[in-house]
């Protein structure tokens, strides 16, 4: 286990390289950032030939990369075109997207999973055609769509919820954001539950705990449940860094300050430092939201184990 | 004990409507000490009014600061505010003088060296301030900042204290309207805290205007509130803003709708349609000194031959503004007469007939036009925009729309988006444009001498399509050189008449301020620069 977990460890380090190196020749191919600093006037060129050596810009790419992964080390991220530190921008914007993240979630655990349990048990029966009609339908719809729809709906026609999350972002205003967020990964979750529960419900081990005359909340649970759900927690362990990095249209809709809205105002103002920086921070949610999936693969079934 | 428990319940109800309309209606009611809420956007640049370029950041430095004039928010003339007077005999040399008794809300005072010291800063290269360009007139810019290379002296030449009340201003050229440019925040003084520790004083500046700001969250809230010992006569009439940043502005929008909000300014283009339901007279639709032109290639050979300016001719009579404005603005532009902004007023040099029938729609004349100049070069009009901001999708597609018609012809005009604003500007300010693009001046201050130098003039900082003609050029110095203002206005619309003749761009529209509010709050106003009044903002 040590040995695969140090293994795991050694291959994010090439991983990271790269995408950190993609991002960055990305954001730089844009042209250049300081010219939309200036408004519809052009800056004159003293003073942009100042901003871009603030910003490191008048040197060439790879140099710029170099440094910056250098002072990534010592932990600085640079300074965003507004004079804030980029880890000042993290700070504020990192907790607010990880409780929204959190919240989603929840969703997709409680109400996914519940929902696949169900129908997965009651194949064929009209709770499943029903849950599967509705699921396909939130598939299909677009979050935007959603989000947009459930703010005005139960903002502003019914006031059951401020339309606009308030710079505190509690988790209680967080609740409806994070089941648009989630909406779609807990359709996905429901199908993937229902699936798995409904193969392994055949299974001969299920039927041997039946025999042995088990209590069938514990069948359903301790056996079936939990053979059942390798499939899905892969899927929601990736699903991490997606909610997190996929939030840019929810938060921008229900006015989120967090992660998603500083990467969008950081491409706008190609703010190569804002953007790199959160997207790599991101890329090692990522990384290690899949390292813990595969962990816990050991947990759920004791036949997996890694050498 | 049944009786109790009903009790209880009631006082709870109680307390749940009460602590509910208190965290709805957003602090006390009431005259004088109600908090108004407006919508913000997150300033792009740090808070120093000299590296202040856009409306955000602009919008927190008028109440925060005030400068030695001020614009009139409904006439725009420039009234003296921190100055006693500005006096000048040669048009070149300025004595100023500041009134007693204004003080920084830190209790620091207000003196001709606040001034001085803060231009000094502005001016100075190594201080990185986007808008040093507006100290470019005063003597020993060029050694401050210099185009090339370091700077060869600390301060402006040009700026000298006499007393504590007293400053003197010379400038390298003679510039009759230069103390109405002093109403721009750039020339706010500064005080002595933000020499101390500039860091400290960004996190929580300090201003002498009717408002302190109670505190600061970087990117999301501003909670300014009314500073009672401002010396000013335009003290504010509400308890204080609360200024919040919205990702959005359909979400403030939303909020406005949902009673969370007071002051949108900044309504949506998805919901002009709707806005006059919604709001009714509280929907506020207002000119601005914004005007919307197409610019054009002129550093490319085809755009600038003989002939050229009649295809342009052609191209503006093949434009329908009042169509245009109508459909996909809802009004909140209106047609453009000239190059300038109906705010300057008759006086100041605004003229509904200066363009004349270049700027009305007239399909056949265009296309004779058109065809006179030669045709369109290469073909195709291409018009560039930037896609991530504003709707300028839908116009451009509209203009090369009623272009086509009008030209008989699918191809005359295409539109060609270019990803992001920065993209764009640094396209065009590199002359990597071909064809026509949009082109936006938002005033600086309400003369006609900022809608005509910066964009027009040869080599201008604004003059990205590298248009140039001696005659104009002749004629804006001229009207500079003028002491008198009127003459001087009425020189530089001989200026402008050179533009109409060469076609320079084409005048689309000018734009307006759009806002609304909630019932919550009266006596809402945009200025020319469509920035609310906050400090005129009644709170009922």
């Amino acid at each position: 286990m040590g040995r695969y977990v140090i293994r795991r460890l050694l291959q994010m380090i090439p991983v990271f390289f790269g995408a950190t190196l993609l991002i960055f020749l990305m954001v730089n191919v844009m042209g250049d950032p300081i010219a939309g600093l200036c408004g519809d006037r052009k800056c004159d060129p003293a003073t942009a030939a100042q901003l871009k050596k603030e910003f490191g810009l008048d040197k060439p790419v790879w140099q710029q990369y170099v440094t910056y992964m250098g002072n990534v080390f010592t932990g600085d991220f640079g300074t965003a075109f507004n004079g804030q530190k980029v880890t000042e921008l993290m700070s504020t914007a990192f907790p607010v997207t990880i409780r929204l993240t959190l919240v989603a979630i929840v969703f997709e655990i409680v109400i996914g999973i519940s929902l696949g349990v169900l129908t997965g048990l009651r194949r064929g029966r009209p709770i499943d055609t029903t849950v599967l009609i509705l699921t396909l339908v939130v598939i299909s719809v677009p979050t935007f769509v959603t989000g947009l729809l459930l703010q005005l709906l139960l903002g502003v026609e019914w006031g059951v919820i401020k339309p606009a999350v308030s710079a505190e972002a509690t988790v209680d205003e967080l609740i409806v954001p994070g089941l648009v967020l989630a909406s779609v990964s807990l359709a996905y979750v429901t199908r993937l539950t229902r699936t798995s529960i409904a193969e392994n419900r055949r299974a001969d081990y299920v039927r041997t705990a039946v025999a042995k005359g088990l209590p069938r909340r514990r069948v359903v649970l301790r056996h079936l449940l939990r053979n059942s759900l390798i499939p899905v927690v892969t899927f929601i362990g990736t699903d991490v860094g997606a909610l997190m990095g996929g939030a840019i249209v929810t938060e921008r809709i229900f006015n989120i300050h967090g992660v998603g809205f500083q990467l969008y105002q950081g491409i706008l103002r190609q703010s190569t430092q804002t953007v790199v920086g959160f997207v790599t921070v991101l890329v090692l949610v990522f990384l290690v939201a899949n390292l813990i999936v595969d962990l816990l693969y050991a947990v759920l079934d004791p036949r997996i184990r890694y050498a | 004990m049944r009786g109790a428990t009903h009790a209880k319940w009631a006082a709870c109800a109680a307390a749940v409507a009460l602590a509910a309309t208190a965290c709805g209606g957003g602090g006390g009611g009431g005259d004088s000490s109600g908090v108004v809420s407006s919508s913000w956007g997150d300033p792009q640049n740090p808070l120093e009014p000299a590296n202040t370029n856009e409306v955000q950041g602009g919008k927190v430095l008028d109440m925060l600061f005030r400068g030695l004039k001020r614009y009139d928010p409904k006439t725009g003339e420039a009234k003296d505010m921190v100055a006693e007077s500005i006096e000048t005999e040669d048009s070149q040399t300025y004595t100023v003088k500041v009134k007693d008794g204004w003080k920084f809300s830190n209790g620091e005072a207000v003196t001709s060296k606040s001034f001085v010291d803060a231009w000094n800063y502005g001016a100075h290269l190594k201080n990185n301030q986007k808008g040093a360009y507006f100290f470019g007139y005063i003597e020993g810019y060029d050694k401050v900042h210099p185009e090339k290379g370091d700077p060869s002296a600390d301060t402006l030449s040009g700026l000298k204290v006499v007393d504590a009340r007293t400053f003197t201003v010379k400038l390298s050229q003679k510039f009759s309207t230069w103390p109405e440019t002093l109403g721009y925040p750039a020339f706010a003084p500064l005080p002595k805290a933000f020499f101390d520790d500039r860091a400290g004083w960004l996190a929580k500046p300090v201003g002498n205007g009717p408002y302190s700001i109670k505190s600061y969250q970087k990117g999301s809230k501003m909670e300014l509130r009314k500073w009672d010992a401002y010396s000013g006569d335009d003290k504010a009439e509400n308890g204080g803003v609360d200024l919040r940043v919205y990702t959005d502005n359909n979400s403030a929008y939303n909020d406005l709708m949902a009673g969370n909000l007071d002051l949108v300014d900044d309504i949506p283009a998805a919901q002009l349609r709707n806005v006059k339901n919604d709001l009714g007279d509280r929907y506020i639709n207002t000119p601005a000194g914004i005007i919307q032109t197409l610019a054009f290639a002129f550093y490319d050979s085809k755009w600038n031959k003989p002939g050229a300016e009649k295809v342009r001719k052609g191209l503006s009579m093949a434009i329908n503004r009042e169509q245009i404005t109508e459909t996909i603005f809802q009004k909140t532009r209106t047609p453009a007469k000239d190059w300038t902004s109906p705010v300057l007023g008759k006086d100041g040099g605004y003229s509904d007939s200066l363009c004349g029938d270049a700027c009305d729609y007239d399909a056949e004349q265009a296309k004779k036009l058109v065809e006179e100049g030669g045709g369109i070069p290469g073909g195709t009009l291409k018009i560039s925009y930037n896609a991530d901001t504003g709707s300028h999708k839908e116009w451009v597609d509209a203009v090369c729309n009623s272009i086509n018609k009008a030209l008989g012809n699918n191809k005359s005009c295409v539109g060609n988006s270019v990803g992001t604003f920065a993209d764009f500007r640094s396209k065009a300010s590199q002359q990597k444009l071909d064809g026509a693009w949009r082109a936006g001046w938002q005033m600086d201050y309400p003369l006609i001498q900022n809608f005509l130098q910066p964009v027009y003039y040869t080599d201008a900082p604004s003059n990205d399509g590298k248009y140039s003609s001696e005659e104009f050029d002749k004629l804006v110095n001229e009207a500079n050189a003028e002491t008198d203002t009127g003459k001087a206005v009425s020189t530089f619309q001989d200026a402008e008449k050179v533009l109409a003749k060469d076609m320079a761009a084409i005048p689309l529209w000018y734009q307006n301020g759009s806002a609304g509010y909630s019932d919550r709050v009266s006596d809402v106003a945009l200025n020319q620069f469509s920035v609310p009044v906050y400090a005129e903002i009644k709170v009922n």
